[in-house]
């Protein structure tokens, strides 16, 4: 249960969201622009498992279980493969520029200035871009955020993660700007 | 020098929303929202919360420039700005903001941290749900901009002189910035 009384029985993020429209407009605009537009050379499932990856890190199960089934979705694989990036990505079949922004993403959990000049240039040196680092280091930094929010509040959770892929293909034609927080 | 090529001189968060405008708008309305928007929480107990959060997370920018905010909206009582950074429990505001800046505390460390009981001690001296919300989510948003603004190593002036007029700037609200002036 909530810790304040959300007038509604929404899962996650979705609680607080219809409770504060006024808030959820920038919210989600700003997932749209980072997770969603198709303006930007990182893929959406290599932003959407940058999300999961972070929000697996910061321990919220809603987050990490909606952004993770995004992640399938996008990438077409099963969810093993994504449980299998969140626990040990250095040992997964994904590249190695990829491998460098999750090193990076990592550092931003822990706080702004674990980040080190050599993971940027290590980064830079498997061909990222500086508006790639740049979106890493804010998608990071947006689920820290969003992480707090959902579980500052105590909102509550889906246990089925069946449930999580059965909305992603319809969250990935819909997008976040315009999400109703109601379906 | 910031990690990515980011106009020289100009500092913080501004330089990062000028080089990706498309992302610092919604990071811009969040910010007059939660900190400008209708709220039963004075701008300047809101202004706190956010400098009191990038203070630890020992965020320079954030909280020299949110401190500096908050003295211009507590006017005569801008002291209470630095004695609630130095020891917030010991400090002369509000039991009621004291029990709204223990949960922005918990907030900076995790979400989970926060407890039942921390809400209880909140309710029990008159916070609302909107006033407990807009807590969690100030205190939210800036564990997002302290990572954003030091994960990119952006400018952070050290000079107070500095801050002070960006903090008469600020009291004003916060509008995307269009243009590279400084």
């Amino acid at each position: 249960m909530a810790y304040i009384d959300l007038q509604n029985d929404l899962p996650g993020i979705r609680g607080p969201m219809a409770f504060r429209p006024e808030t959820a407009k920038p919210l989600n605009e700003l997932a749209e622009i980072l997770l969603h537009s198709e303006d930007n050379s990182l893929s959406r499932g290599e932003r959407e498992m940058i999300g999961a990856y972070v929000s697996s890190l910061n321990d919220c199960f809603f987050c990490q279980s909606v952004h993770g089934a995004m992640a399938q979705h996008y990438f077409q694989c099963n969810m093993q493969f994504i449980d299998a990036i969140k626990q040990d990505y250095k040992s997964a079949p994904v590249s190695d520029k990829f491998k460098s922004l999750l090193s990076i993403a990592g550092s931003v959990q822990k706080g702004g200035k674990h980040v080190t000049e050599q993971q940027v240039e290590n980064a830079r040196s498997l061909g990222a871009s500086d508006r790639e680092i740049h979106d890493t280091v804010l998608i990071a930094a947006a689920f820290c955020m969003f992480n707090r929010y959902v579980d500052g509040l105590n909102t509550w959770a889906p246990h089925n993660k069946q449930v999580y892929i059965g909305r992603a293909a319809m969250r990935a034609s819909e997008g976040y700007a315009n999400s109703n927080p109601n379906r | 020098m910031a990690y990515i090529q980011v106009e020289e001189g100009v500092p913080g968060i501004r330089s990062l929303v000028l080089f990706r405008p498309e992302t610092g708008k919604p990071l811009y309305e969040l910010a007059q929202v939660l900190l400008r928007g209708e709220s039963s929480l004075t701008e300047a107990e809101r202004e706190l919360i956010a400098a009191y959060v990038s203070h630890r997370n020992n965020c320079l920018f954030c909280a020299s420039s949110h401190a500096a905010a908050a003295r211009c909206l507590y006017g005569d009582e801008k002291n209470t700005v630095d004695e609630v950074l130095h020891d917030m429990q010991q400090s002369c505001i509000s039991a009621k903001l004291k029990s709204l800046l223990h949960i922005a505390g918990k907030v900076q460390i995790l979400g989970k941290e926060v407890k039942p009981k921390d809400i209880a001690a909140a309710r029990n001296l008159g916070a609302t749900d909107r006033e407990i919300h807009d807590t969690v989510l100030i205190a939210a948003a800036f564990s997002m901009f302290n990572r954003y603004v030091d994960g990119l190593a952006s400018f952070t002036p050290t000079d107070p002189a500095v801050y002070e007029s960006m903090g008469e700037r600020m009291r004003e609200g916060y509008v995307l910035p269009q243009t590279t002036k400084k």
